[in-house]
């Protein structure tokens, strides 16, 4: 059997793919941040709860209303978007004037008030969340084991952030939404509703978090801190991507997940450190991040 | 009688009497993970159960008064050994119980040996406690990594699981517990193929069990805990790791996980514990009681065994009508152990005490019969096989004896 450095060949192709299958939630992930920050200028430190608030949906969803995995991946977006329209709307649309910094200890404060709420509730541990029956099974790919559901994320997660990439760059909703980021005042003057537009942009960004939670849920632990846990690394991923670009958190956070996948093989100790040796070398050397524009 | 002897007698009677009503206040610190990983198998239950031991012991009526405060450690050693020091220094606290993490137990046994206190381990797992770093001062009272390596390990083993690849949260528990397992594979006759570290709290754990199922081992040790072996056994099954013959073995999973699992992803799972509420009318007597007051959860093995420690505590205050270290320890292990929850038992010179421990299966979803039904008995593992043998450890303390 073949080897590169006493990795067999195949070995090395199975983690390949579930790098790719982890980088297609830290891409999913980081692209709701780069919206939020490129057209609202906020960091968004609740990211991961409400990442995590779109798993427990699906569950609740599941549990109290037994609406299965399928509605449940439209609808959990859907209510934890409009929960994040109401903060927008009370909370941080009252801090664009203020310092970056305000809008960070905020959403960082209302991260840890929904997971300690969370925790309250339901305990550390976790809640189970089964795969949905048309995705339970695997694929022989006679390299790996491939279970259907992991391809499903990886599909769903490429087909989103292809959407929204394409809806920001290529079609007047999009058009108008970069421009109010450049002249929000001019772009009042032409009649457009700007507060609404940034309003419907964090919402969307957050309904992306949910997304993900969602398509989580059957694979990871429903646990209050499940987003916690990510949301440190998908920061990296932002920063090394370069804040703001949605093509560069995309393409970033498929490789990262790639090369943490391969650091898993050849040295599992660091995995969890990899990502942020790689963010203090590209800070080092490229400040404005990969595909950053230059201030 | 003469007037002056009565005098004198009646002098003495009154001074015993005085002794036996004045009060012995005693300070219990309860320090564990309140939010993190390991909050559901000790955290605030854990709490409760010390709350509960101070009441069924009616302490107040034996002349103890008894106060039980709390304290997060967030899993961090320095964190858990500076609120350590200031109970002990500033606060007035007597023992520390509980404490869920090694690293941070480790920690906390160094300083309660410097601070001449008492150290009651129930969440803590790794044996280094009562081996190599064996202290006076600690008592390790619940289970340890010995215990359930040693129980899991040589079953399955036994029953032909004989070729094993440990995947081990890359921590000093974790190694610890991989270490103790192979020993007992070994010992039984099996076969240790390999192992990969993985770091703690990792929420995907698909890439180490590949690795693991790459070895073609028969049986895949979980030497990691709490959410780490949650995704371990969630997404082996989703890898069809199960399926494709091999067997997993949870090294240490407490109730809270099993539940956390549900019964369809966790069934067949083979696991050694210290106690389950379902197992004599004592256990499930304290159990619906500490349900009762904790939101309908039934205990872990962790939180009885800070119920059962806080008692023996007592007992051994109430004897000696004192606080002093010294003498409490000196008591605590001289004192045999008759607990309704873990049996009779002992403390030995390392400060391991000893009880039966449990192996268990868990039930299939068309066998259990409600909510908290999980666990059926494969076996129990005597008293005198469940620890390390005394002279394995490498206790200093034991040498010198």
């Amino acid at each position: 059997m073949s080897t590169i450095f006493g990795v067999p060949l195949p070995a090395l192709f199975g983690q390949l793919l579930l790098g790719l299958i982890n980088g297609s939630f830290y891409a999913i992930l980081s692209l709701g941040l780069a919206i939020i920050f490129g057209l609202l200028n906020i960091i968004n430190f609740a990211h991961g709860a409400l990442y995590m608030m779109g798993a427990f949906g699906a569950w609740m969803l599941l549990n109290y209303a037994g609406i299965g995995y399928w509605p449940a991946l439209i609808l959990s977006p859907l209510i934890v978007g409009a929960f994040g329209v109401v903060i927008e709307r009370l909370l941080i649309s009252r801090l664009y004037n203020l310092d970056h910094l305000y809008g960070l200890l905020l959403t960082f404060g209302l991260a840890l008030i929904i997971q300690g709420l969370f925790r309250n509730q339901y305990g550390v541990s976790g809640l189970p969340y089964g795969i949905p029956s048309q995705l339970t099974g695997a694929q022989n790919l006679g390299f790996m084991f491939m279970p259907n559901y992991r391809g499903w994320v990886v599909v769903a997660s490429l087909v989103v952030c292809l959407a929204t990439w394409f809806v920001i760059e290529k079609t007047r909703l999009g058009a108008y939404l970069r421009a109010a980021t450049e002249n929000p005042t001019l772009v009042g003057a032409f009649g457009i509703n700007v507060p609404r537009l940034i309003t419907l942009t964090y919402g969307f960004g957050v309904a992306l978090a949910a997304f993900a939670g969602v398509l989580a849920a059957p694979v990871y632990s429903v646990n209050p801190n499940m987003g916690a846990d990510l949301i440190i690394v998908v920061f990296a991923v932002v920063v090394i991507g370069g804040m703001g670009s949605i093509l560069g958190s995309v393409v970033t956070g498929l490789g990262l997940g790639v090369v943490e996948g391969f650091t898993r093989v050849f040295y599992p100790e660091a995995s969890n450190v990899v990502v942020f040796v790689i963010m203090a070398i590209v800070l080092m050397l490229r400040p404005a991040g990969l595909f950053g524009k230059e201030a | 009688m003469k007037p002056k002897t009565f005098l004198f007698a009646a002098a003495f009677v009154g001074l015993v009497a005085g002794t036996a009503e004045a009060q012995v206040s005693v300070k219990l610190g309860v320090l564990n993970d309140m939010s993190g990983l390991y909050s559901d198998i000790s955290g605030p239950g854990s709490v409760v159960a010390a709350k509960m031991a101070v009441e069924d012991f009616k302490a107040a009526s034996k002349g103890i008064k008894a106060e039980v405060i709390s304290a997060d450690h967030q899993n961090k050693p320095d964190v858990g050994s500076a609120i350590a020091r200031k109970w002990y220094d500033q606060d007035g606290v007597d023992i520390i119980l509980d404490v869920t993490t090694s690293s941070v137990a480790l920690a906390v046994s160094e300083v309660t040996r410097e601070k001449h206190k008492i150290f009651m381990v129930s969440g803590g797992g790794t044996s280094d406690l009562t081996g190599e770093k064996c202290s006076p001062n600690t008592i390790h009272w619940t289970y340890d990594t010995w215990a359930l390596a040693n129980g899991t390990g040589t079953a399955l083993t036994k029953r032909g699981g004989d070729t094993w690849f440990f995947l081990t949260a890359d921590y000093a528990f974790g190694s610890a517990l991989e270490r103790d397992a192979s020993e007992a594979v070994k010992k039984a006759g099996g076969k240790v193929l390999g192992s990969v570290k993985h770091p703690l709290s990792a929420s995907d754990l698909s890439s180490f069990l590949l690795q693991a199922q790459a070895s073609k081992a028969k049986v895949i040790g979980l030497a990691n805990a709490g959410g780490d072996t949650i995704n371990s056994i969630k997404q082996a099954s989703e890898f069809g790791i199960v399926e494709g013959g091999q067997k997993l073995a949870g090294l240490l999973i407490f109730s809270s996980d099993v539940k956390a699992l549900g019964l369809k992803a966790a069934q067949g799972l083979v696991l050694t514990e210290a106690f389950y509420w379902d197992q004599t009318d004592a256990t499930r007597d304290f159990s619906k009681r500490f349900a009762a007051q904790f939101g309908g959860k039934m205990p872990t093995s962790s939180q009885a065994g800070v119920y059962s420690s806080v008692l023996h505590y007592l007992k051994a205050v109430e004897a000696l009508k004192s606080k002093d270290s010294a003498q409490v320890l000196a008591k605590m292990k001289e004192m045999p152990i008759d607990d309704p929850l873990f049996g009779k038992g002992s403390i030995r010179a390392d400060g391991r005490a000893i009880h039966p421990m449990y192996l268990y299966e868990v039930k299939k979803p068309s066998e259990s019969k409600g909510e908290w039904d999980i666990y059926k008995v494969l076996d129990t593992i005597p008293t005198d096989e469940a620890f390390r043998p005394l002279n394995e450890g490498h206790c200093p303390l034991v040498n010198k004896s």
